[in-house]
């Protein structure tokens, strides 16, 4: 069952269109991946879910309902950590924690405390005297507290440390085994690769991939890790590779998923020592889009390079 | 001083001035134009001594005191037109030129630490102290700047009694007053540890003296003196021209700017010498709504706001007995005021002072209801909207908060002035009449709220120009009586559609229209608000 669908979503600010044409899908207990660099339009997609922007074209559905017209309905069942958390700096976190809990109108604070605990904040403190980190938490504990059926989280860990990082991880698997859904922007590649099972990658407003990893590895093809008594002669113009690192004695390089076979038999020409395969990560996959789309576009891809 | 304290203040200060290269001369040119306007005016509208010792003689009653100060130059046998402009305009201006040097010294001190923006600028080869001196170099550099221009330019009016001394001492009348307060705000920023409490504490200060002057020149002359604001009306300007009290002010802000100098070579960056306390773990029942919260956030503004407006009132009601002993000695007032049969003097007089403390009442409504702007600004109204709050819910507590707030500060102020007046005068008024006057005067109040929701709604970018209507209209009603207006310039802004009680019978047709207006703005600034994305 569709939790949370975009089609054809288009928003623009002016003459620019931050988003063009979105579409992503999640599904009943699955953890969707949304990764892009800085400004790519990430938060401004989760913006319009959440109904704080409106949809210049397209729709954008949430549980069914229309996440415009329906907000105040669909939030009773959505937790939402912004990216960047900017609180009341004279309330205190245990305070914010509360009051945004509540207002959710739904039920339940039953783990407060917990979370407090785990994620070691001090909620007697003003929010004025908070790190980025602390900041982070307090919004996160407010989600996590609320009982709802949808977290819409983005960039939720890039301020905490990897000890609280890990925390948050833990938690996320408990929700998807409650068969909780979750949208999980990140440029966290490894927290992505850890948590999800879909991924979309947004690039200048636009989905360039989406699919489960496994599809997209499949997809990207196989890394190859080879080792060869004589040097291997014209790699770079063989059909089908791309990424070609050297790694001590042996190099490294991706196959398009097509040419595996070729490609071996081209290699095995110069007298094979060691072979690896491995599906590549998602950090080179992300990479990859990059290389290929400057090549294309000719403009820099900034961000997390 | 150790020159690795003070590295890098040259390029602070030319930074400083590059971020606020609009700011500062739009800041001095408006009071440049006021001043100039005003001085024209009033020598347009007094041209013959006798017109002039006419209004000197309604000058010298006791409301005119406690509001302006005393007056002064009166026994002269011809009396200068400067000393009206100056004992009208001199003391209203010092405190604005105060408000200026407060808000730009917090803006680049707490603001800018709180913000983490003087980490930054410290992280690279930068004196301890540079920072704060070179908004100090600035500040003052705009005050003495402000000083001559304004001395100039009202000399070049060439307006007879108006002369360079005068005038140069006019400026420098308000610029000492403005480096006073620049060197109160840049202490309060090393006391608090937030922008928000350093506004406070220098806006507490600010007023402070303010009263403590009203008080001083009704009752002690003695406690004057222990107002900034009482020194700069030492000066007497345009007749005796005295410069001592210049020197003594610009001392007293040496003084003061050399203490917050020190305070800040001893300080912590990002900490204050009044600590902040620690709060409660878990939030009260009565911060757990939408409404809850933003009484909570506005709850100190509006208790503060509050007090002010009371003892304004308490303030304008002594003076009632004052002004009927006043009024009966003097036949001249007599002529001046409109007599309306069947009222005394008083019962006259509480229209005017209902209308100037209907606008004051009007500050804090408006400050509540632009807090949503801040919000959004902020990113915080997100936390809401994202969560079952409407919009329409969100609005709404921000719109129950100002009504409130107008609510109450109009109840406020007219209880302190009936019941202070009634004590203080022989034949009492019933406390309705004083409420009344000044409720009347609600209807006016929600028509500004109006025009607030419509232009967020609609143009967030300019709700500013809210305060421009206000502030219009607080020029009018102070104005008015002077510049004898013709009639359709108060009927510029709401508060010239509000009926004078008790002397006027009460309109309940305009108060009626405006109530609707109001309404109606309202809701159509709240479709505009329903229809627009939320974020910067």
């Amino acid at each position: 069952m569709t939790v949370l669908r975009t089609v054809d979503l288009t928003k623009k600010f002016g003459d620019f269109a931050a988003l063009d044409k979105v579409n992503i899908e999640v599904g009943e207990g699955e953890v969707y991946g949304f990764i892009g660099p800085n400004g790519s339009g990430k938060s401004t997609t989760l913006r319009v879910l959440l109904g704080i922007l409106k949809a210049t074209e397209g729709r954008a559905e949430i549980f069914g309902k229309d996440s415009w017209k329906d907000a105040v309905e669909i939030h009773k069942r959505v937790a939402y950590v912004p990216g960047e958390v900017s609180l009341w700096p004279n309330l205190t976190g245990g305070e914010v924690i509360d009051l945004l809990v509540k207002l959710r109108g739904g039920n339940s604070s039953h783990r407060r405390e917990e979370l407090i605990q785990k994620f070691d904040l001090d909620p007697s403190k003003k929010c004025r005297t908070y790190s980025k980190g602390n900041r982070q938490k307090v919004a996160l504990i407010a989600a996590l507290s609320s009982d709802v059926d949808l977290y819409i989280l983005d960039e939720p860990t890039s301020g905490l440390d990897p000890l609280m990082e890990r925390t948050f991880q833990e938690y996320i698997i408990e929700e998807k085994k409650q068969g909780k859904s979750i949208l999980l922007s990140s440029h966290i590649l490894s927290e992505v690769e850890k948590l999800c099972d879909k991924v979309a990658i947004i690039r200048e407003g636009k989905i360039i991939e989406t699919g489960s990893l496994k599809d997209l590895r499949h997809l990207t093809g196989t890394i190859l890790l080879v080792e060869t008594k004589k040097p291997i002669l014209d790699l770079a113009n063989v059909r089908g590779v791309s990424g070609i690192q050297p790694k001590g004695n042996a190099v490294s390089f991706q196959v398009d998923s097509g040419e595996v076979a070729y490609v071996i038999s081209y290699i095995s020409q110069f007298e094979i020592v060691r072979i690896e395969s491995s599906p590549p990560t998602l950090e080179q996959l992300f990479m990859r889009h990059y290389e290929v789309s400057d090549k294309t576009s000719g403009i820099g891809a900034g961000g997390e390079a | 001083m150790n020159r690795h304290l003070i590295e890098g203040t040259g390029t602070l200060i030319r930074f400083i001035l590059r971020r606020d290269r609009l700011r500062l001369p739009i800041w001095i040119a408006s009071f440049i134009a006021i001043s100039v306007i005003v001085a024209i005016a009033f020598a347009g509208l007094y041209q013959t001594n006798a017109e002039r010792i006419a209004i000197a003689e309604t000058m010298q009653n006791p409301a005119v005191i406690a509001m302006l100060g005393p007056g002064y130059g009166y026994g002269l046998e011809n009396y200068p037109i400067g000393a009206i402009t100056a004992h009208e305009m001199l003391l209203m201006t010092a405190i604005v030129v105060g408000l200026m040097n407060i808000l730009l010294m917090i803006r680049h001190t707490r603001t800018d630490e709180e913000d983490g923006r003087i980490e930054m600028v410290r992280s690279l080869p930068v004196g301890r102290l540079s920072n704060l001196l070179s908004v100090l170099v600035v500040l003052t550099g705009v005050n003495v700047l402000l000083a001559l221009l304004l001395g100039f330019s009202l000399t070049v009016l060439g307006i007879e009694g108006m002369g360079l001394e005068g005038s140069l001492l006019y400026g420098s009348a308000l610029g000492a007053s403005g480096m006073i307060f620049a060197g109160v705000a840049a202490i309060s920023a090393q006391l608090s540890s937030n922008a928000r409490s350093t506004l406070g504490f220098a806006f507490t200060v600010l007023l402070a003296a303010y009263i403590i002057r009203v008080i001083g020149d009704l009752r002690n002359e003695a406690l004057s003196w222990f107002s900034p604001l009482s020194w700069v009306l030492r000066t007497e300007v345009y007749v005796n021209n005295y410069w001592w009290p210049i020197l003594l002010t610009v001392s007293v802000a040496l003084v003061l700017m050399g203490i917050a100098l020190y305070l800040n070579s001893i300080r912590d960056l990002g900490s204050g010498f009044i600590p902040s306390r620690s709060g409660k773990d878990k939030a009260s029942k009565t911060l757990l709504s939408s409404f809850g919260l933003v009484f909570r956030l506005q709850r100190t503004g509006f208790i503060i706001w509050g007090i002010g407006l009371l003892v304004i009132g308490v303030i304008y009601g002594s003076l009632f007995g004052e002004l009927e002993t006043y009024f009966d000695e003097i036949d001249l007032m007599q002529q001046m005021v409109i007599l309306v049969e069947g009222f005394s003097l008083t019962e006259q007089f509480i229209p005017l002072l209902m209308s100037i403390i209907a606008i004051l009442s009007t500050i804090p409504v408006l400050m509540s209801i632009l807090k949503i702007k801040t919000e959004e600004k902020n990113d915080r109204l997100e936390h809401l909207i994202s969560r079952a709050v409407s919009r329409n819910r969100l609005m709404g507590s921000y719109l129950a908060m100002s009504i409130l707030t107008g609510f109450v500060m109009l109840t406020l102020s007219s209880i302190g002035l009936g019941v202070m007046g009634n004590i203080v005068m022989e034949e009492s008024l019933s406390l309705g009449t004083y409420y009344s006057s000044a409720m009347v005067y609600f209807p006016a109040i929600l028509m500004m709220i109006g025009i607030a929701v419509l232009l967020f709604g609609w143009a967030a970018k300019w709700t500013g120009l809210v305060w421009l209507y206000l502030a219009s209209a607080f020029f009018i009603v102070y104005m008015g009586s002077l510049f004898q207006f013709e009639d359709w310039v108060e009927k510029l802004t709401p508060f010239g559609y509000v009926t004078r009680i008790p002397i006027e019978e009460m309109d309940y047709w305009s108060a009626a229209i405006m109530v609707v207006l109001a309404i109606g703005f309202i809701a159509i600034g709240m479709i505009g608000f329903n229809r627009r994305d939320i974020g910067k």
